[in-house]
């Protein structure tokens, strides 16, 4: 199962935000004006996979096609719909090159 | 040889909110007396060890004509001071030097302004913050009801019991407790009275006691609590803290606050009618 594309898009987490995953929910907050986003489970996936480095392609073959029971075409169109509105957003950034800004998405240490 | 140099006098108030004091200078008496009277039950004596100031402004009156009411709230960071304004104040902050100024016209509203972004600032980088919400203590445990204007902040506050005292009706201050960690992992929260409120209303008392819980509140035509799911009870907390800074740093540690909060406190959604007997759930 792979996907045919003509040109890599890598994403990577702006260091402009805070997130945490809360339950089952990844909260996002803008640092620029404090707006709240909450993420659906494929945004989810698509934010804690958006190391800069790895492409968009491979993180919807790998990480949403595996998890979710949808057509790879599919998938990749809505997971593309998907960056852009986060990028509109200021919560990922994309390119045509691999992005170096992105943190690990892990949990902070807990008190 | 006639005197060179006026010698202006030089008035000292102690207001200690949340445990932490703050010294305002003023050389004006009747402003003095005006921040006396505003800050009642908050005002520190100055002389004792706990009272001593850990930051301290010199306030610079201007007069009324100079306020421009349209200009709306501005907290910056360069180069590790702070520069707040609105239209009818503005200040200058040095933590590290542990001073500011203030210049605003002779009201209690403008230094209020700024005292409260000061406290959320301190606050945010000790993981606390200043909540919309109103706070009691019942059985030596204190309870937060958080909501927007209207919510029934108020309502819930006037319909408390005489074993009930009263912390805020409106604005909520939130210390996270040093070393707390109770043996389930929980880390400790401690609210605090504040005399934040409108002109109108009751001053909360100068006591604090472990935060038990946090209701958001929604009025409805029963009274119930409903669990609230974390992420629900970061979204709620979330909409009711007050922050001004427009600073990534600060915005990343009041988010983080925030969620540590809900991770470590108890969060309901507490519906209720105009009815005293909401207070029966509580406590």
């Amino acid at each position: 199962m792979t996907i045919e594309t003509s040109s890599k898009t890598y994403v990577a987490r702006s260091p402009r935000v805070a997130a945490r995953m809360l339950g089952q929910e990844m909260l996002v907050m803008s640092g620029t004006d404090s707006t709240l986003f909450t993420l659906n489970p494929t945004a989810t996936i698509l934010w804690q996979a958006a190391d800069g480095a790895t492409p968009l392609h491979e993180i919807v073959e790998r990480r949403i096609c595996a998890d979710f029971d949808v057509k790879p075409e599919e998938a990749m169109r809505d997971a593309r719909a998907l960056t852009e509105d986060l990028a509109q957003h200021g919560i990922l950034l994309t390119s045509e090159q691999p992005l170096a800004t992105a943190s690990p998405a892990k949990e902070p240490t807990r008190p | 040889m006639p005197e060179l140099a006026e010698q202006i006098e030089c008035y000292s108030v102690v207001i200690a909110i949340g445990g932490i004091p703050v010294r305002v200078n003023t050389s004006d008496a009747k402003f003095r007396e005006l921040l006396e009277k505003r800050y009642a039950g908050f005002v520190a004596a100055g002389d004792r060890a706990e009272d001593r100031a850990e930051f301290e402004f010199d306030v610079e009156l201007d007069p009324p004509a100079l306020i421009d009411p349209d200009i709306d709230v501005s907290v910056t960071c360069h180069a590790g001071r702070w520069f707040l304004s609105r239209g009818d104040f503005r200040a200058e902050w040095d933590p590290a030097a542990r001073r500011g100024s203030i210049r605003q016209s002779a009201n209690p509203y403008s230094i209020d302004a700024v005292l409260r972004i000061v406290h959320t600032l301190l606050l945010a980088k000790q993981g606390g913050f200043l909540l919309h919400s109103a706070s009691a203590v019942r059985n030596g445990k204190a309870f937060l009801f958080a909501g927007v204007s209207g919510a029934g902040k108020t309502t819930i506050s006037r319909l408390a019991p005489p074993d009930a005292t009263l912390l805020t009706d409106e604005i909520s201050y939130v210390r996270k407790l040093d070393g707390s960690a109770d043996a389930s992992g929980k880390a400790g929260y401690a609210a605090y009275g504040t005399p934040f409120t409108r002109e109108w209303a009751e001053r909360g008392e100068n006591i604090s006691a472990p935060v038990a819980a946090l209701y958001l509140l929604a009025q409805g035509p029963e009274n119930r609590i409903d669990p609230v799911t974390v992420a629900g009870a970061g979204r709620g907390l979330l909409s009711n803290m007050l922050f001004f800074a427009e600073d990534q740093d600060m915005v990343q540690r009041a988010f983080q606050a925030a969620c540590d909060f809900v991770q470590n406190v108890p969060v309901f959604r507490l519906t209720f009618v105009p009815d005293a007997r909401v207070w029966e759930l509580i406590g």
